[in-house]
Formats: C-alpha cells, structure tokens, sequence
C-alpha cells in the first residue's frame, strides 16, 4: 500500500540502532555481575559441604564451618519478623483500608519512605542509642533484631499495601452492603484474596533482613562466640557479619575460605529472592479477578 | 419481626466495639513509621547532643580535613576528607550507574517484549538483592587485583574501585525505579505518537522520556540516597584510610564506612562515640532532604 520512502528506511536503522545500544547497555550491566557470581562458584564451590553449613569455625576462625553464624542469622531473622510483620501488615491495612488521601497520609507515606532510605549505618546507631543503651537491652539478639526490624518495615508496609490495594474495591462493596463492618470485611474478604501477596513480602523481606551486615555490628552480633544462643538477649555470630570478619579481621584464614561463606550468604538471599518472585508469576497466573 | 418498629437504631453491638478497636490497633501501625523515624532522630541526637553542644567547632567539624578521634593529646575531629569520600565515591558510581540503567530501563521498558523482558526484570531484582557486604567482598577479592593489574597501581582498594562497586550495586534500583517511571507514562501517549507516523525511537525520545523525566529524576536521586548511606562496600572497597583523593586511584575513606570502623572501639558516652553520633545526624539530615526531593519531584509529574 505505502512504499517505504528514504526517510522510513533511515528512520528503522536507526530504530535498530538504538535497540542496539540499549541493549549493549543493559548486558553491561547484567553481564559484569553474572561473571563476578561465576567467580564467586568457581572459587567458593570447592569448600561448600553439609559439613561447612553444620560444623563451627575452628583454629581461630581458619577452618570448620558456618553452623553458629547460620542459626545466629535465623534468630535475627526469625525475632527481626515477629515484630516487623504484624507492625507492617497493621500500617498496611491502615493505609490500603481507611487512610484517604489527605495531608496526613501524605507524611506517612514520606516517612516510610525516608525510614527505607536512612543510611543502615544510621539505624545501627539508632540501635546501639535505643535497644542497647537505653532501654538496656544490651549487645543482644533482641536488640539487633528490633534495629532490623525497623529498618525492613517499608519492605513489609509497601509489599502488604501493593497486595491489599490489588483487591477489587467491588469486593469489598459487596460485603458492605450486607452488612459487615470495617473489619469483618477485610478479615472475611480483603485478607483471604491477599493473603499470598503478602507471604511474598514478608519472604522479600526475610532475604533483606538475612544480608544487612551493619545495623546488626553494633546491638546484637559478634566476630565471635562459642555458645550457641538459647535466648534474645544472648549475642550471637551472624553470617553476614562472619563474612565481614574472615575477609577482613582474622589473619591466616585460607583464600577459599571467605568465598565460601560468601556464597552461602548470597545463595540464602537468592534462593529467598527466587521463591518470591515464583510465588508472585504463580499468583499473577492464578489470579481470578 | 414486629419489634423492628421499637428497636432503636444503636448498632453499638459487638462488632462495631472489635471494628473500632482494629481500627485504633491499625492506625497505630499506620503511625509507626512517622514514630520511627522520629524516634531514629531523637536517640542518635540525644547520643551526639553533647559533642555538638561542647567540643564541637562547628567551622572545624566540616573545614578540617582531619580525623584524628583516637589522638590522647589533641584529638580532631574534621570530617572534610570523610565527606570528599563519600562524595568521590558516590559521583563515581552514579557516572557508571546512571547511563547503564536508564539505558536498561528504557531497553525493559520499551522495546523488550514477552519473555525476554519477564527474565530481564526478574534478573535485575535479583542483582539488587545481593547484600552490601557481599559486594563488598566482591571489591576486596575480585576487583581489587584486577584494579591493580589492569593500571599497574600499587593498590586496587580505591574510589575506582569503591565507585564501580557501589555503580553495580545501585543500578538495579535505579533501572527498576527508572523503568517504573517509564511505565507510568499512560499508553495513550504512545499511541498517539504512533498514529502520527512515529517510530518507536521517536516516540521513545520526543514522547516518554520527556513525560517520564520527573519519575527518572527521582530514581537518580534516590540513588544517590543509597550510594550515600551505603556502609559495608564502601569500607571494604575504599581502602579506608582518610584523605583528600586527588584522582581515583586515590584510597579514601567514607563518613558511613568511618562510623562502622570504629563505634566498636568507643566507649560509650565518650567524645569519640558522640562524633561518630553526629556524623550519624548529618548523614541522617542529609539523606532526608535527599529523599524528600525526590519524593516531591516525583510528585510533580503525578499532578501534571
């Protein structure tokens, strides 16, 4: 019908041209990271075991395994989330079911966005002036737990509030119009339809929890310890931290030692990550509304 | 049925008290945030409250490049290097951070389809999922020999390398930020711009990108939120040692990786420890002005 005139013709190479370049950019950014995890297997795979997962460091740190920095990592993780879940599904529900859109949601919004963007160094002393000394909990699982707490809770509100806000508000207009309250609505209704949205932000959640290194330095892990803990307020090794102490504060460790740990770490969060976003493309493909 | 008539309409029952009590129990959680924040500010400043109020020289503090907290006789506490640090780094990181992952987002967002831009998306949440300290290591063990070789330098741990580093590690957020504000531009615009007879690179330049440059701005700036408060790549990568760098094969040292090093060795209560509280206030004020510029330039582009 039309024929391609000069212009159309220079108009498509240079179309190809600059999905060419975009494309170049976007392998520069993916590829350089893909090889640097490639290294990272190739020198760590070596050293990884069942035995490296549940044995403790040895000789001053320079041998063994990870077991007590692991345990360490899932009781941060596991108190960090007994008090950011419910906190965060709370303010979800709060934002996503009766704030309307006004001055005061405006600031709220503001602050859960500016407590995901404080520096963690900053809420490490925040933890060392609030959990450690003021209220005394002392350099304790419990004190580190709360900094990561706080510090993942816009993870918790923005994911839980995401999936809530996906519920149709027909939904919910029909429950209200035979006649239940507020909160029968969302326990009957809002929350069943949401309930998989947000098991997948508290995972997302458990994988940034699981990699912070220094909000937990100062309030609750240490380089080192030879009990186990049994409570909250006993201090613990943590891995994220144990990769910061073998790399760099411990002489004579052997080279493949680190790499080791550092995959551990990364495979936990990844394999975190992973079940996240399949559980997310499976809901997306379930989904009846 | 014949007593509807002489039932007054007082729902006040059982389930209005619960619906009521939730409601107070959720606005709590919805205030916690705002509680939080305010109470980050209220502990690390009652901690540096002293330091500023008695030893600190203002002019010094931020004048002075050096940092010499441990000094028995005569300790100083200038945080000028410690800030051309952080700053060295930081603006390196956005040049390889910036290009890259608007370009990727554009490449996602625009002209990747179907499968390919699911693994994409999928690959770039999970490189932003790598933790800090891992990164870190990555710096210290990989880079760091490579740094060395590649320019014959005498050490790799540098604000190149520190820059790279924290460019790898923000690039994810910023394309996923980016190519959400790339997203926001209503299809419509698109379809217009194609029913004129635009090509897709055209429509891409004159159309989404001018229509998205707000939401973009907001995604650099909030990289430069993460570079800035970044602690463990930066105290791995940098070198850690404090000094004016003069090029980037300089080692140097950042205010966030500083307070990381050495809080632990402080007493609490001391000079030293309140210092490190007050780079904490700074770097807390900062951070915040930077977030909530971009939360209102951001804001611009959904009114307009």
């Amino acid at each position: 019908m039309f024929r391609e005139t000069a212009l159309n013709v220079r108009d498509k190479k240079v179309q190809g041209l600059f999905r060419l370049l975009f494309l170049t950019m976007t392998l520069l950014l993916i590829l350089p990271v893909l090889v640097i995890l490639g290294m990272l297997i190739y020198k760590g795979g070596p050293v990884l075991s069942i035995d490296f997962l549940f044995t403790a460091p040895t000789d001053g740190m320079t041998a063994g395994g990870v077991f007590p920095a692991l345990l360490g990592t899932v009781w941060l993780v596991g108190v960090a989330l007994l008090v950011s879940v419910p906190i965060g599904i709370a303010a979800a529900i709060y934002l996503s079911e009766y704030a309307s859109d006004n001055w005061f949601t405006r600031i709220i919004n503001l602050a859960i966005i500016n407590l995901a963007g404080v520096p963690s160094i900053v809420h490490a002393l925040f933890g060392v002036g609030a959990f450690v000394v003021f209220f005394g909990f002392g350099t304790s699982i419990l004190a580190a737990s709360l900094t990561l707490a706080i510090m993942t809770l816009p993870v918790v509100i923005v994911s839980t509030r995401e999936s809530l806000m996906a519920v149709p508000q027909a939904f919910r207009e029909a429950c209200w119009s035979m006649g239940a309250t507020r909160w029968q609505t969302i326990r009957r209704v809002v929350l069943p339809n949401s309930v998989s949205g947000i098991l997948t932000g508290v995972i997302l959640e458990v994988s940034r929890t699981t990699g912070e290194t220094a909000p937990i330095m100062f309030t609750g892990a240490v380089f080192f310890t030879p009990f186990l803990p049994q409570g909250v307020f006993d201090q613990t090794m943590a891995l994220s931290l144990h990769l910061f102490v073998v790399a760099t504060q411990v002489p004579g460790v052997p080279d493949e030692l680190p790499y080791g740990v550092a995959l551990v770490l990364i495979g936990m969060v990844l394999l975190m990550n992973s079940i996240s976003i399949a559980f997310r493309m499976y809901l997306r493909g379930r989904k009846k509304w | 049925m014949s007593d509807i008539a002489t039932q007054d309409f007082d729902r006040r029952n059982r389930d209005w008290y619960i619906d009521k009590l939730v409601q107070l129990v959720v606005f709590f959680g919805g205030i916690s945030a705002i509680v939080f924040i305010i109470g980050i500010f209220v502990f690390i400043t009652k901690e540096g409250f002293g330091f500023i109020l008695n030893t600190m020289d203002p002019v010094e503090f931020f004048t002075s490049p050096y940092w010499e907290p441990s000094d028995e006789d005569a300790p100083e506490y200038g945080i000028l290097a410690l800030i051309a640090g952080t700053a060295s780094v930081t603006g390196l990181a956005l040049i390889v951070a910036i290009p890259f992952s608007l370009g990727a987002a554009i490449f996602v967002g625009e002209f990747a389809t179907g499968k390919t831009r699911e693994l994409l998306k999928i690959l770039v949440e999970l490189l932003a999922a790598i933790p800090s300290v891992v990164w870190g290591f990555i710096g210290l063990t990989i880079m760091n020999p490579i740094i060395i070789d590649l320019f014959d330098v005498p050490v790799g741990l540098t604000v190149l390398n520190a820059g790279i580093i924290l460019g790898l590690m923000t690039a994810p957020i910023m394309t996923s930020i980016a190519e959400d504000a790339l997203k926001a531009v209503p299809d419509r615009y698109r379809e217009a711009a194609e029913a004129m007879g635009a090509t897709r690179w055209q429509v891409i330049f004159k159309v989404v990108l001018p229509a998205a440059k707000n939401g973009l701005l907001g995604a650099v700036l909030l990289g430069v939120g993460r570079g800035f408060g970044e602690t463990m790549a930066v105290l791995l990568a940098t070198g850690h040692s404090v000094n004016i760098p003069d090029s980037v094969f300089d080692s140097v040292r950042a205010l966030t990786a500083t307070i990381a090093a050495e809080l632990g060795e402080t007493a609490v209560g001391s000079d030293h420890y309140q210092a490190l509280f007050t780079i904490g206030i700074f770097l807390f004020v900062i951070t915040f002005v930077i977030n909530l510029t971009a939360d209102l330039v951001v804001r611009g582009v959904r009114k307009g």
